[in-house]
């Protein structure tokens, strides 16, 4: 009878991998031991040896997929007998049905690995091991409503630190300072254990591609100062005739600005590709976004051709699938420069690491009142700097100069963003 | 310091005690004009002469119901036995006349008496020569019983075994005589009944001792690999155990895997897993693991007994199971 292979379980915080590569394809022999394929665990990427000989029968993910530990992921058998996935996994109850219904697409090697995991009952959950009850009682924290992570679900140290770390209350924001102010006390003792609080996996993803293009990648930064008086006036203009849902922010102005000006700019619409510079025909340009557990890169395809209003529409719709952890592939895939603006939070300036395989990423600051000296009068304006981050291999400081020089054009000349 | 083996440090440790008192002397089957079965004891023949360092009969329990009654009349006797499987036609001598004689008639005498006994598997020697059976040993009350996984510690808990008045069975290990490390020259002493840290960690602590430490730390180099920082206690005494360190490691930890060569049942591990249990269940955040020698006769066959045998595989997937 046939065997599967499941997920393995193979460090402390693994609650999935994503199946990379598969090293044996379907229908080549695999003896016990042999690597049958390569999975990417929070760590590393690490190979997956088939625990049975035979005859790859089955692969029941695709590469590329994440998938639980402890899910089917591969069919070891015979050359010829018939694979009944249902019989296979007969012993999980849970398991079994759900293979049963995957089972007639399973030649195509491409069912959701959803579908196979079994998901433990919430009644296998009670586990806890002694230093989690004894640290939870120490917190006055119920265990019951602590998730456990560690074998079987069991609660642990880990699990009972991380509901312990999770805010209790927030103060008001914007309260005033002198409304309660604690009593001058210090108290001396343990402050307490340090915390540990697991990366989500997007904070994990970030994280590899962001050291990834942060030391692959030559970044150089030229920073701009822009006068936004006519664009604040325009927006001002623009807004009156919308409704309170339709308004556009400024960076939707900056948006549709930078699309303009990529158009002038081919090559920083770009990906490197070898030793050729791919010049996109699309001007997709990403928003990062914050998201619950990191960020996210909204794209608006298409951002040059688009009128301003449905421009900042669909921006704005996209943005909120993502925060409420809806996100469909379109939102995300393929831009081909990004804009990060951190306007909205008091910043003056700051700059941007580039998002692979873009060439360039624009960091945008707050529009700030300023004295500005114009013709030997000081008087007061508003500015707002922006730094473009550029990948060496691909452009250089004049060309990004130029760049943010044109975009001066369209920053400062808003009407042109409504025609 | 100087890189010793193993067969160098315990050699060196008897030469120098043999030396130092007079009243020492070895007896077993051919330690004398062979120089011993495991070569410890060349040269002494010729170096000490016929009345330090005697030949006797193949019958065990000569040799150790003699040397009881030589250390009774005052001398240090170090009586070696080839192999600890032969302890067991002694074992009357051992643990009935050995272990009790001092207690069974009010401290009226003390029994300087080393047993040096080489035992584990790994040589192909078959089932009745290849036998870990240090937990039987360790289990009577009366005998230390004492298992060094270094060459350091093998002199310094030799030469304290030697100078100790209490009845010590020696135990070395067949596979280890070639071990290398450094050993301090002259006056080394490591205490008997003294756990020791042999490697820092932080993720998981790995109880051993004797040959199991060298396979531990190569298990421990391997998981260090993937950041899993292994904490070893080696144990070197077996009894009385100082479980000291064990127990400050775990609670550090909050996990162990504890590793031996002889079979699990009621071994090594059973009596480390229970203590821990006893002195630290607030302490424990996941199930202690073992690690032992399958519960078979050890085979014959060299990829079955490796097989029956410890591996650092064995190790690293326990130390996984516990994280």
């Amino acid at each position: 009878m046939a065997d599967i292979v499941i997920m393995p379980k193979l460090g402390f915080d693994m609650a999935e991998g994503t199946l990379v590569r598969w090293v044996r394809r379907v229908g080549e022999n695999v003896t016990k031991g042999e690597v049958l394929a390569e999975i990417e665990t929070d760590k590393a990427t690490v190979e997956v040896e088939s625990g049975f000989s035979g005859v790859v029968r089955q692969q029941l993910v695709e590469a590329g997929t994440s998938v639980p530990i402890g899910s089917p992921i591969a069919v070891i058998g015979t050359a010829d007998e018939v694979i009944d996935l249902a019989k296979i996994a007969a012993p999980g109850a849970g398991a079994a049905p759900a293979i049963r219904a995957a089972a007639p697409a399973a030649g195509a090697a491409s069912q959701s690995p959803a579908a196979i995991a079994a998901e433990p009952s919430p009644s296998e959950r009670s586990a806890a091991s002694p230093l989690a009850r004894r640290l939870a009682a120490e917190a006055g924290l119920d265990l019951a409503k602590v998730h456990g992570t560690g074998a079987g679900g069991r609660i642990t140290r880990k699990d009972v630190q991380a509901a312990r770390g999770a805010p209790v209350a927030r103060p008001a924001e914007g309260s005033s300072p002198s409304a309660s102010l604690p009593p001058l006390a210090f108290t001396p003792g343990p402050a307490g254990e340090d915390v540990q609080v697991p990366r989500t996996r997007l904070r994990q993803a970030i994280g590899r591609r962001m050291t990834e293009a942060k030391q692959q990648l030559p970044h150089f930064y030229v920073t701009h100062e822009y006068r936004v008086e006519a664009l604040m006036a325009v927006r001002a203009q623009a807004n009156a005739y919308l409704g309170e849902a339709e308004k556009l922010s400024v960076n939707d102005f900056l948006v549709k600005a930078v699309a303009l000006c990529l158009r002038q700019f081919p090559n920083l619409n770009a990906s490197l590709a070898g030793d050729a510079v791919v010049q996109h025909a699309e001007v997709n340009v990403g928003v990062a976004v914050a998201v619950e557990g990191g960020l996210l890169t909204i794209v608006t395809r298409e951002a040059d051709r688009k009128p301003l209003r449905l421009l900042a529409r669909e921006t704005r719709e996209a943005v909120a699938r993502a925060r409420e952890g809806k996100v469909r592939p379109a939102d995300v895939e393929g831009p081909t420069f990004t804009v990060s603006n951190l306007g909205m939070f008091d910043v003056e300036h700051f700059i941007a690491i580039i998002n692979p395989p873009e060439a360039a990423i624009l960091a945008v600051g707050s529009v700030q009142e300023v004295p500005v000296a114009e013709a030997g009068v000081v008087r007061s304006g508003l500015r707002m700097k922006a730094t473009l981050s550029a990948d060496h291999r691909v452009t250089d400081g004049v060309e990004a100069a130029r760049f943010l020089q044109s975009l001066a054009r369209y920053i400062e000349n808003p009407a042109g963003l409504l025609l | 310091m100087s890189k010793l083996t193993m067969r160098e440090a315990i050699s060196q440790a008897l030469w120098e005690e043999m030396e130092r008192d007079p009243q020492v002397f070895i007896m077993g089957e051919e330690v004398g004009l062979w120089g011993g079965t495991y070569a410890v004891t060349k040269g002494f023949y010729d170096h000490f002469g016929a009345e330090r360092v005697r030949d006797t009969p193949i019958a065990e329990a000569a040799i150790i119901g003699g040397a009881i009654g030589a250390a009774l009349s005052g001398a240090r006797p170090v009586a070696e036995l080839m192999t600890i499987n032969f302890a067991f036609a002694a074992m009357d001598h051992i643990v009935n006349q050995a272990a009790k004689l001092h207690y069974m008639f009010n401290g009226q005498m003390m029994l300087p008496l080393v047993i040096r006994a080489v035992g584990g598997g790994g040589r192909q020697l078959g089932a009745t020569h290849s036998q870990t059976p240090d937990a039987i040993f360790a289990h009577f009350p009366g005998l230390k019983v004492v298992a060094p996984g270094t060459p350091a510690d093998a002199k310094g808990l030799l030469k304290s075994a030697i100078r100790s008045n209490d009845p010590v069975l020696f135990l070395e290990h067949a596979t280890l005589y070639q071990l290398r490390g450094e050993v301090p020259e002259g006056e080394h002493l490591v205490p008997i009944g003294r756990s020791a840290i042999q490697r820092p960690g932080r993720d998981v602590t790995l109880v051993t001792y004797s040959k199991m430490l060298e396979v531990s730390q190569r298990a421990a180099a391997e998981l260090a690999k993937e950041g899993v920082e292994v904490e070893i206690v080696d144990l070197r005494t077996l009894r009385p155990l100082d479980m000291g360190p064990v127990l400050d490691s775990f609670r550090k930890t909050n996990r162990a895997v504890i590793v031996e060569e002889g079979w699990r049942s009621y071994g090594v591990g059973a009596e480390i897993a229970a203590r821990i249990y006893e002195e630290a269940f607030d302490y424990v955040d996941a199930p202690i693991r073992r690690v032992a020698q399958k519960e078979v006769p050890l085979p014959y066959n060299r990829i079955l007994e490796q097989l029956a045998l410890p591996q650092e595989k064995d190790i690293i997937q326990a130390v996984r199971e516990v994280l």
